[in-house]
């Protein structure tokens, strides 16, 4: 990987910004979500632009208005940027669009689904919230809606009726 | 301590923009705080943590939109010195959301009548000439969206549900009709924030909210009552001792230690 310090010192003004961006955003990929640590902020579609100027400048979408982790994930990638020669940048936040988990990767959804969480289904289903719920372990989708409000805003909570392990689901949104 | 009396209260906005702004935060903030009363006493822990839930959802309403009246008009020093230390009668929420908990079932009817308003209320913003108010009426569509499918379940379940819950249901609607006229009351604040492009005239949504929520309501085997006197005044500041029950828990460590920090 090239470091901070590698693209600074280039001379190529261009490629060095379009370098400079994708070394950020490899940055980024390092800060886990604060309550779901096997994703990162980045393939969460939380990182959404990195502008890259003076000062450089990261744009951040919160995924609920009232998540507690919002606050965490701004210390987070401040603490990352200072640690990693990027003092200067400055974290901007920014609302609209708002955050969708249709942002969420591929990748990172098959790594909640990994951990015991059902990913969302596409945000088209929002107007009905009649989403079907997957067991993570069994496959199932012979479930019970246990709780519409589970421990982060994010998820709801569900029961398999095949295999009988309670289950998260990551709300669509 | 600091005990400077810059830490405590803050001016009353000016323009009919910001005064708008502020009665969404207060809203927001006031029903928030409502419902966190009911962490670790809802009848269920999937109840407890539904409720909480909300109430986070509409705390963190709040505090954009306590940011966002600070970038209009600097009312306080700060946005938590408004949100937390002002005189009963200088919040400007709708009496609604600063109803009681009564019972379980006062608690979702409050929350499908506010949340179903809301929703109306949000929408008109989504075109704001005020680009950051779109930005959050987007962002909070979404949560209400939930707030408003679990209130509904809950009115039908309760309403047509048992002789016990069907009496609290018919109860909370004799309480609560009273207050859902204030909500698309067109004031003269009001007025001007529409005529200055913050949102549009979302007050003619009146008739077809009424139509969508006595038809729930009917389904649930509920009929509000005939001609209701609705009881208004919140929004221009005449609070009931409600208001002031919240404000003495909400605000104790903000007025003892003003200008605390966490």
């Amino acid at each position: 990987m090239v470091t901070p310090d590698e693209v600074f010192n280039k001379n190529d003004a261009v490629s060095n910004s379009d370098e400079m961006r994708a070394v950020l955003f490899e940055l980024l990929s390092q800060v886990e979500d604060p309550e779901i640590p096997v994703v990162n902020i980045v393939e969460l579609g939380i990182v959404r632009d990195i502008i890259v100027g003076s000062p450089v400048q990261i744009i951040l979408t919160p995924t609920y208005v009232g998540c507690p982790a919002t606050h965490m994930i701004t210390q987070m990638v401040r603490d990352k940027l200072d640690a990693s020669g990027f003092g200067e940048a400055e974290i901007k936040n920014q609302l609209s669009p708002a955050w969708t988990t249709d942002w969420i990767t591929t990748e990172a959804k098959a790594k909640l689904k990994a951990y015991g969480i059902d990913p969302p289904a596409h945000s088209h289903t929002l107007s009905e919230l009649k989403a079907i719920a997957t067991c993570p372990r069994c496959g199932s989708t012979n479930s019970k809606l246990v709780s519409e409000f589970g421990s982060t805003p994010c998820k709801a909570f569900y029961t398999c009726k095949d295999c009988l392990e309670p289950f998260d689901k990551f709300k669509c949104h | 301590m600091n005990s400077s009396p810059n830490f405590i209260g803050a001016m009353i906005p000016a323009k009919p923009e910001t005064n708008f702004v502020l009665r969404c935060a207060d809203n927001a903030m006031i029903l928030g705080q409502r419902l966190s009363e009911m962490c670790g006493h809802a009848p269920e822990l999937e109840l407890d943590l539904a409720l909480t839930n909300i109430s986070l959802d509409l705390i963190g309403q709040a505090g954009l939109l306590y940011d966002h009246v600070q970038t209009l008009e600097k009312l306080a020093p700060n946005a938590d010195v408004l949100a937390l230390t002002r005189d009963q009668n200088a919040y400007l929420n709708c009496l609604l959301v600063a109803q009681p908990n009564v019972d379980f079932a006062h608690i979702v009817l409050r929350q499908y009548l506010f949340s179903t308003f809301q929703k109306r209320q949000y929408e008109a913003l989504l075109s704001s000439s005020d680009e950051t108010l779109a930005a959050i009426a987007e962002k909070s569509l979404k949560e209400i969206a939930y707030h408003i499918r679990f209130a509904k379940d809950w009115v039908l379940r309760l309403g047509d549900g048992t002789e016990d819950s069907h009496e609290r249901m018919a109860d909370a609607l004799d309480c609560l009709w009273r207050y859902s006229g204030e909500l698309f009351e067109k004031d003269s604040v009001l007025a001007a924030a529409i005529d200055a492009g913050l949102l549009t005239d979302f007050t003619d949504k009146y008739e077809a909210w009424q139509i969508e929520v006595v038809a729930l309501l009917a389904e649930a085997t509920l009929t509000p009552p005939d001609d209701t006197h609705m009881l208004k005044g919140g929004y221009q500041g005449h609070q009931e001792d409600h208001l002031g029950h919240i404000l003495t828990d909400m605000q104790y460590m903000q007025l003892k230690y003003p200008s605390l920090q966490w």
